[in-house]
């Protein structure tokens, strides 16, 4: 067993692009799920919103990439306008199926023959981060006993104090009266209507801000692999982002960041383990584990983990008991 | 129980529905709601005299709450039109009737259970710089207006006796402290007419007096309340006047004295009685807030019958 590149590769991944733009994606859930109780199950959406909004305006139709960022941001201001404007007036159910079904859409149409000359169809778009990896001023030195590729660490230097700035600006906002609001909407929108909110507007809000941090986790994560492709933002998507957030803790500003560090981690600590427990003969031949199986592991294993976290700590690992005992009574 | 003398208004104008006041803030007329066949609402003519304390009363199911939820704004009305404070409010949405000094509680008390007692609060302020997107972000912006407001809480909260509770979660008081919470923060709006749903349902006794107190208190002030009662010693008590509601439509009002003796009105709780038997329809209802048909006249308590109220 090698416990250097078992510890290696875990550190590597829980700062790595993956664990950042779950970081983000979770951002946005926990802005909707956990501030203001909006139930939206396609995270991914706004996370496609980003990637290709940004791949599409620089591929297709040759626009610079600094301007194609705003873009892909805007796409996803738009998309919550579109998904919130009818649903936002009914109960939060609504949202959830609109948003579970919206995502599965954009995906469908996104991957289609038809559009495939705009939008890549299955094969995706490539080549649209050129600009960004130009101004990447690491060469190929070892800047830290982990091996992150030059342009994986350029990428990493802006994209964590993204993820900095995204939790400031959650904190700034929910500690102020319009964070009031948003929670409040959470607890008892009617309440919240007859004393003069507009509550709507306020959702609207939260579902564009939310919908503008999944689009930056579709962006880094389109960025890291220099390539969009439809079903990297399935159901899997958005369903990590909300165990993320669960994980980190539901309505805590950092929660999304803890939350993803530990998730990813542990996915790259038990592949890297298994398969090192696998080589060494350390499994016993009737269990039924082998190296190719253990992708598929590892997922029952976070899944089980997640199971029991919500039976035992169902705040999450940064919430606090007594919220949920006062949402039980 | 002391009863106030009733105000001179009350004891000239003629006790009969959809009698003109000499002050009204509010005017109701033609105001009618449908669900499905049933007629929840249906009031010609009503008007609520400003700086009075108006009790809303009729048996359970008369469209009390419906008439709420149309006058602030929660609901729509098929047809009508009502004018507050001289402004015409119909078709307002309900997060604007708040500006215009409209106030409402709700039956089953909203407390935000997860924010504080004192975050409860300051929600109620209104045209608060802080609650706007941009201006959030900079603090510097509402501080200043944040701690005017966290005093004039404060001050409410030492008044309703829940300073000791202020940093407490919402969700973690008692019901009582809830109901007093939600009155509390709807003052915060700074209203002319506070329209209370029900705010004694659910109150122990000790409680009940202190909230009494205060309602009388808010009449002091200068404010308007319309409040609905199962509860007749406490119309009794504290109301200038009664308006009685029965299937949608008023029935009967006048000052509290003159409405137990009203055939129209005995008829209306004798027929619900009858008609939809005991039960409680709602567990935040105890035994204490049955009617007491008793005061109204009649030999036997009632009880509010068993129809949907929520
Ligand atoms: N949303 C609704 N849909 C259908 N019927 C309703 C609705 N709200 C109230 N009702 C009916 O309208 C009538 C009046 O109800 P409500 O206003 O709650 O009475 P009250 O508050 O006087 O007890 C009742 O018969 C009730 O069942
Ligand atoms: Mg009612």
């Amino acid at each position: 067993m090698d416990w250097g590149l078992i510890f290696r590769s875990t550190g590597q991944a829980a700062i790595g692009p993956d664990a950042c733009y779950y970081a983000l994606a979770a951002a946005g859930l926990n802005v909707h799920i956990g501030y203001t109780g909006l139930l939206n199950f396609g995270q991914a959406a706004f996370g496609a919103a980003g990637a290709y909004g940004l791949a599409v305006a620089v591929v297709t139709y040759g626009v610079s990439f600094w301007a194609a960022l705003f873009i892909g941001l805007l796409v996803s201001i738009v998309l919550a306008l579109v998904l919130g404007f009818p649903t936002l007036r009914l109960r939060t159910d609504y949202l959830a199926i609109v948003t579970l079904a919206a995502a599965e859409i954009i995906r469908l149409v996104v991957r289609s023959v038809r559009y495939t000359a705009t939008l890549g169809g299955t094969d995706g778009l490539q080549a649209f981060g050129d600009a960004f990896f130009r101004l990447n001023p690491f060469d190929g030195g070892s800047y830290t006993p982990l091996e992150f590729r030059p342009d994986q660490v350029w990428l990493l230097v802006c994209a964590w104090p993204l993820v900095v700035v995204v939790l400031l600006v959650t904190f700034l906002l929910m500690r102020s009266p319009w964070g009031r609001v948003v929670k409040a909407i959470r607890e008892d929108e009617d309440a919240v209507r007859s004393l003069g909110k507009n509550t709507y507007w306020y959702k609207m809000q939260s579902l564009m801000l939310g919908g503008v941090f999944g689009a930056l986790a579709g962006i880094v994560f389109a960025m890291s692999k220099q390539s969009v492709n439809p079903d990297d933002y399935g159901t899997r998507f958005t369903f990590t982002a909300v165990a993320v957030m669960i994980l980190g803790g539901t309505a805590r500003v950092v929660g999304p960041v803890v939350g993803s560090v530990i998730f990813i981690g542990v996915l790259q600590f038990l592949d890297v383990f298994l398969r090192q427990a696998i080589d060494a003969g350390l499994i016993p031949g009737w269990v039924p584990i082998d190296v190719n199986k253990v992708a598929i592991i590892r997922l029952i294993f976070v899944g089980a983990t997640l199971v029991l976290l919500m039976i035992y700590r169902p705040q999450g690992i940064l919430g606090d008991r007594r919220e949920v005992a006062i949402r039980d009574r | 129980m002391t009863v106030d003398a009733p105000p001179s208004w009350a004891t000239t104008i003629p006790h009969e529905p959809g009698v003109a006041k000499p002050d009204p803030i509010l005017v109701v007329d033609g105001v009618n709601r449908r669900f499905g066949g049933l007629l929840a609402v249906d009031v010609g003519h009503l008007e609520v005299q400003r700086g009075a304390i108006t009790a809303l009363i009729g048996p359970n199911g008369a469209g009390k709450t419906t008439l709420f939820n149309l006058l602030t704004g929660f609901d729509n009305p098929d047809s009508g039109s009502w004018r507050f404070a001289e402004r015409d409010l119909s078709g307002v949405p309900a997060h604007r009737v708040a500006h215009h000094g409209m106030v409402r509680t709700f039956q089953l008390t909203k407390s935000l259970a997860l924010l504080t007692v004192m975050e409860n609060m300051k929600l109620g302020a209104t045209r608060q710089r802080g609650e706007r997107f941009w201006g959030a972000l900079l603090r510097p912006l509402w501080r200043g207006q944040e701690k005017e407001i966290e005093e004039r809480a404060d001050a409410l909260l030492e008044r309703f006796k829940l300073s000791h509770v202020r940093d407490e979660f919402a969700g973690a008081l008692s019901g009582g402290q809830r109901k007093l919470l939600e009155m509390a923060r709807a003052l915060m709006v700074q209203p002319e007419l506070v329209m209370l749903d029900e705010p004694m349902a659910g109150v122990n006794p000790a409680l009940k007096q202190s909230l009494l107190s205060h309602v009388k208190q808010l009449r002091t002030e200068g404010m308007t309340v319309l409040f609905v009662e199962h509860d007749m010693d406490v119309v009794y008590d504290i109301s200038d006047w009664v308006v009685v509601l029965a299937q949608g439509r008023v029935i009967a009002e006048g000052p509290p004295a003159a409405i137990g003796a009203n055939p129209k009105v005995i008829d209306a709780y004798l027929g619900t009685h009858f008609a939809e038997g005991g039960g409680e329809a709602l567990g935040e209802l105890g035994p204490d807030e049955r009617l007491e048909v008793d005061q109204v006249g009649l030999g036997e308590p009632l009880t509010p019958g068993g129809a949907a109220d929520a």
